[in-house]
């Protein structure tokens, strides 16, 4: 492993996404003594140059006006066009909605293989080693690319971020040669879930299950997930039952999600659900059954009515943030 | 309109899941296997698309004999016709994605439509990577869309929101839960599905670029503090999540 690419985005003016800072931070982990350049296609300089408290002080930043609307496929052929010019052979991306789309295009264009949904990595001799689940995270396995390049995408959330320093990073612009073809699927609008966390990106999450008996008893959940700035999530036994929206179900037909905390109430913890949570970094689950898998895989189990529970427990944790 | 549906067979979502003696693939005995859940939106939507502009909808998939039950699923539901690549072998995805696109080439279809990820490797990479090697756009995950004039325009699920995206066809596009409501199929249209030809290709790919070193199941590291519902051990639960696991 020579040179490492990471592909970042901006979040907003000032700052890159959080996922992007994590891919930063998980190169920094495994690069030895291999350079690591950022590469983004679009940004404000101020974004941009925030990789440097990351501990990358270089950006290459792509200028074209097919890169003016984002395009998967002309954000791809630029990030390959950049790789092969200074001969990167590692380039790590964060496994989100965008970089689902785009490391594999790349795989085809080097003929790298592709590492997705890494929740580790390690640097043994030069090679990178990814563990990442399968099976709904019933397994995790090790793979490695036995080509020159690797594509790594990180499962996001799962990589901590870490502040290095805090230089900024210098910007540099690159010309990759696009055509029409390239830009085949442009994205036209964004429409932003008004007001609402969503479970994917939240570092809380409070999900209800059919414990909760009804859709009318989820404002103690709601009111929960304020106390604690957290997203709302829900089972799919909920979801099917019309109680909450499709956005906010967690599970293997759901949303895999990684948040620092997870909170179950009322879910009994069904395998599917289980499959979409279980690499959250802490889980608090209350159930009245004391027998419920959840809290085989609870790090806090609070075995209870959660219509008792959930009010106390608020107020507990209301009085420890107060203090 | 000439479709191309991409299936896949996977364990059923309850299976229990063990590892097998080679220490890198599971164990198969007593696990019943099932057509990727994603999948049925997939095969759905292309019945749906030749039902408005005629046409046909071939199902197609990569994997050893007992693969062939899917593609008789395909066929109850009202697939067209129906192929195999069939190997014994554990591909990496890209030798997987190569196969898929040599077939796509010999027919040209004017959509290739695949389930969201497979729910065995969940990788969730085979449709723009099969889109790539058929130098194709494509649009993953997507929850609503519509064709006017070989255009699409399609919504998909990111993080805090939704896109909408547009591209002309031919294209390739990944199935969302949730894109339609998959039929189920009928028994006279299952026992003649028994009877009905699968196509056999020739698998062709070369060698792979991912290499599966170990398997493992996964090791619990949880604190496990499992307590009643009085005052005080609620307390201490918030304790705990302040002091030990410093979440909040």
């Amino acid at each position: 492993m020579k040179h490492i690419i990471v592909y970042i985005e901006p979040k907003d003016a000032s700052s890159l996404k959080r996922t992007s800072y994590e891919a930063l931070t998980a190169a920094r982990s495994i690069a030895g003594d291999a350079q690591i350049t950022a590469f983004a296609v679009h940004g404000s300089e101020q974004a941009l140059a925030t990789a440097g408290n990351y501990g990358v002080q270089s950006v290459v930043l792509a200028k074209h006006d097919l890169l003016s609307t984002y395009s998967s496929t002309a954000t791809a052929e630029a990030l390959a066009q950049y790789a092969q010019s200074v001969s990167a052979d590692t380039l790590i991306l964060s496994g989100n909605a965008s970089g689902k789309e785009i490391a594999p295009r790349l795989s085809v264009k080097l003929k790298a293989g592709i590492l997705p949904d890494c929740i580790a990595l390690v640097n043994e001799g030069g090679k990178v080693k990814a563990t990442r689940p399968v099976y709904a995270g019933k397994a995790h396995i090790t793979v490695e690319s036995v080509s020159d390049h690797s594509i790594i995408a990180l499962r996001p959330n799962v990589f901590t971020a870490k502040q290095e320093g805090s230089a900024n990073a210098s910007i540099t612009s690159f010309a990759p040669s696009l055509e029409a073809k390239h830009a085949g699927v442009k994205v036209t609008s964004i429409v932003k879930n008004e007001g609402r966390l969503d479970v994917a990106e939240a570092d809380i999450i409070v999900s209800g299950g059919r414990g909760m008996k009804g859709p009318e008893h989820f404002p103690i959940i709601e009111q929960l997930a304020s106390t604690l700035g957290a997203a709302v999530g829900a089972s799919r036994a909920v979801v099917d039952a019309g109680w909450r929206p499709h956005g906010e179900q967690v599970g293997q037909t759901g949303k895999t999600v990684s948040p620092s905390l997870y909170v179950a109430c009322g879910i009994s913890g069904a395998v599917q659900h289980l499959a979409g949570m279980s690499s959250s970094k802490f889980i608090l689950a209350i159930n009245k059954d004391k027998d419920a898998p959840i809290f085989k895989v609870a790090d806090y189990g609070i075995v209870g009515d959660v219509f008792e529970v959930l009010p106390v427990l608020d107020a507990k944790l209301k009085a420890m943030l107060h203090s | 309109m000439k479709i191309l549906v991409c299936i896949s067979q996977v364990p059923d979502t309850t299976a229990k899941i063990q590892v097998s003696g080679d220490g890198k693939s599971i164990e198969k005995t007593g696990i019943k296997f099932i057509l990727n859940p994603y999948d049925e939106f997939a095969i759905e939507e292309g019945l749906r698309l030749r039902e408005r502009f005629g046409g046909t909808v071939t199902a197609l998939t990569v994997g050893p004999e007992t693969s062939k039950e899917i593609l008789r699923t395909a066929l109850a539901m009202g697939v067209d016709k129906v192929g195999i690549v069939k190997t014994d072998d554990i591909l990496d995805s890209y030798n997987v994605a190569e196969n898929i696109a040599g077939y796509a080439k010999s027919i040209s279809p004017d959509l290739v439509i695949f389930g969201r990820q497979s729910i065995d490797f969940d990788s969730s990479g085979m449709a723009p990577m099969v889109a790539e090697m058929l130098d194709l756009p494509s649009i993953s995950v997507v929850s609503s869309w519509n064709i006017e004039n070989n255009a699409i325009t399609a919504e998909r699920d990111i993080e805090g929101g939704k896109e909408v995206l547009t591209c002309s066809v031919p294209c390739v596009i990944s199935a969302q839960k949730g894109l339609n409501d998959p039929r189920y199929p009928k028994l006279p249209d299952i026992m003649k599905a028994k009877s009905k030809p699968i196509e056999e290709i020739a698998s062709c790919h070369g060698s792979a670029l991912v290499s599966l070193t170990s398997m493992a199941l996964p090791s619990s590291k949880r604190v496990g503090m499992i307590v009643g519902d009085s005052e005080a051990e609620i307390a201490s639960v918030v304790t705990a999540l302040h002091e030990q696991a410093k979440v909040i």
